[in-house]
């Protein structure tokens, strides 16, 4: 076989599968992980005391321990929790039923994990946009009879979110570099295609290369549709010069 | 009440005596930090009568101004508008409360992110439910009132601060306010910007509407106003008419410190 063969009917279909799995698996981790760390970020700006704190853990694990981590305890850790379940439970007579509830398809603990882990760091943009928002922009809202919750929607929510949108298309142009982990759970995306092709022929650089080059189109694309919707979202005044 | 010499006519009498004050501010005390920033202040407002409150920096013109509305409520006291008592409301109706009551800040605080007429419909819209066409033809009628229906579609970004201010002046006035809490609406302003922002309180002042004044344009004030409110420390040191206060040859802290204002910027 030559090289031109091995480009076209091997290695480049491979990665073409893989991509497409890439992406099945990048797009809902971003939308899932957008609307968790809005509503985390918002929590832990806004909300009540308890919230916050409770918010506060949850992010300071997620950002505190590698993703690596974090997926193989989801994918290959989580189902023998009834290892640690079954000796407590079954003396107390509880049925023992099948712990299935617990294992994840390969595909679901990565979504699952990359959500997690893409709405703590969310959060930490959203919450630093919620709180440079003025005081006197609240203030006004209130002299003019809004409650609480209105000034949070029709105003501080709209000025914080432009200004969220660099930092949350950053995380998003991770999220993408960062699908790659889930090779380590079985899944054979873009990344675990080109492992495979490059250990199976001995074409490492030409796999890894050309591996680069797909992810690079990604972040790219991604860019330039993040670019487009700040640009959307700006108005005189705020967010990109016009 | 001007008109208290000749002899009046049974009928303004009775009016009279059913002149309630519309805005009653009775023994306010606030501490912020530790520190006591209103110490028991009083006093009233009639219908259609502009009281201007001037003081040092730092006496507590801003936070009364804030305790009124009820944005940071005050330890202690009651404010009553139109026989209602904002202490006794629950967070609900301080809500309804703040509607009644327009509030005009230093930096004008428009929403950033909405255009001029935006800015003005929104409270409408989402406070009274007005619908969006109601509330836009409310926005324009209030911009033409501040003289500035030709700029509805700009961005705060795109507009002069004495434009800014008559926005937001238009906001308030929008929801139907029963007296207007003005702070300083003027201090933030270059020279030549202040005269079309006063020309819109004057015209206001005119068309009978409430107002309570913080302000440093004393010149501007003497002529509106029949009363004049002195804070010093977070009490009001002085009260009184312009003319028993700011005259020359009266020896008051008002007139004192409004001397020293001339002196400095030579207004």
């Amino acid at each position: 076989m030559n090289t031109w063969e091995f480009y076209t009917t091997i290695l480049i279909p491979a990665l073409n599968k893989g991509l497409a799995l890439s992406i099945e698996i990048i797009i809902p981790s971003a939308i899932l992980g957008l609307m968790l760390g809005i509503l985390t970020g918002a929590g832990r700006a806004v909300g009540p005391k308890w919230l916050r704190k409770l918010l506060e853990i949850y992010v300071s694990i997620f950002r505190g321990t590698p993703l690596v981590v974090q997926l193989t305890m989801w994918y290959y850790g989580f189902p023998t929790i009834t290892r640690f379940l079954e000796p407590i439970l079954k003396p107390r007579g509880w049925p023992s039923f099948t712990w299935d509830i617990f294992m994840m398809q390969p595909f679901t603990a990565a979504v699952f994990g990359f959500t997690l882990c893409s709405a703590a760091y969310h959060s930490e943009y959203i919450r630093g946009a919620l709180l440079s928002v003025r005081r006197g922009q609240f203030l006004a809202a209130e002299s003019l009879g809004f409650t609480k919750l209105q000034t949070f929607l029709f105003i501080t929510a709209p000025i914080a979110l432009r200004r969220a949108v660099p930092g949350c298309g950053n995380e998003i142009i991770y999220l993408i570099k960062y699908s790659s982990l889930a090779l380590l759970i079985s899944i054979r995306e873009l990344t675990g295609q080109s492992n495979h092709i490059a250990s199976l022929y001995f074409r490492h650089m030409e796999c890894y290369l050309l591996t680069a080059i797909y992810y690079l189109a990604m972040v790219t694309v991604a860019t330039v549709l993040l670019n487009r919707l700040e640009r959307l979202i700006s108005l005189p005044g705020m967010g990109r010069a016009s | 009440m001007t008109n208290a010499l000749s002899t009046p006519s049974p009928e303004i009498q009775k009016e009279e005596k059913a002149l309630v004050p519309l805005l009653s501010v009775q023994g306010i005390y606030k501490s912020l930090g530790g520190k006591l920033i209103l110490d028991d202040i009083s006093f009233d407002l009639e219908k259609g009568q502009l009281k201007v409150l001037i003081g040092p920096s730092g006496s507590g013109k801003s936070t009364l101004l804030q305790c009124i509305h009820f944005l940071n409520p005050p330890d202690c006291g009651d404010v009553i508008l139109d026989g209602k008592s904002a202490r006794e409301m629950s967070r609900k109706n301080i809500c309804s409360f703040r509607q009644e009551i327009g509030m005009i800040f230093q930096d004008f605080n428009l929403f950033d992110h909405l255009s001029a007429k935006d800015n003005v419909a929104i409270a409408p819209r989402k406070v009274k439910g007005l619908t969006k066409a109601q509330a836009y033809e409310r926005a324009l009628l209030e911009l033409n009132r501040v003289g500035l229906s030709d700029k509805a579609d700009h961005y705060p970004a795109q507009l002069s601060g004495g434009q800014k201010q008559r926005v937001s002046i238009a906001r308030a006035l929008a929801m139907d306010p029963k007296i207007m809490l003005l702070d300083e609406p003027t201090s933030a302003l270059d020279p030549e910007l202040i005269g079309e922002v006063l020309n819109v309180i004057a015209d206001l002042a005119k068309g009978g509407m409430t107002m309570l004044m913080v302000t440093h344009q004393i010149g501007f004030a003497r002529h509106l106003t029949n009363e004049i409110i002195f804070m010093e420390d977070g009490r009001v040191v002085e009260q009184g008419s312009p003319e028993l206060l700011l005259d020359e040859y009266v020896n008051s802290r008002t007139a004192l410190f409004c001397s020293r204002l001339t002196e400095l910027t030579g207004r």
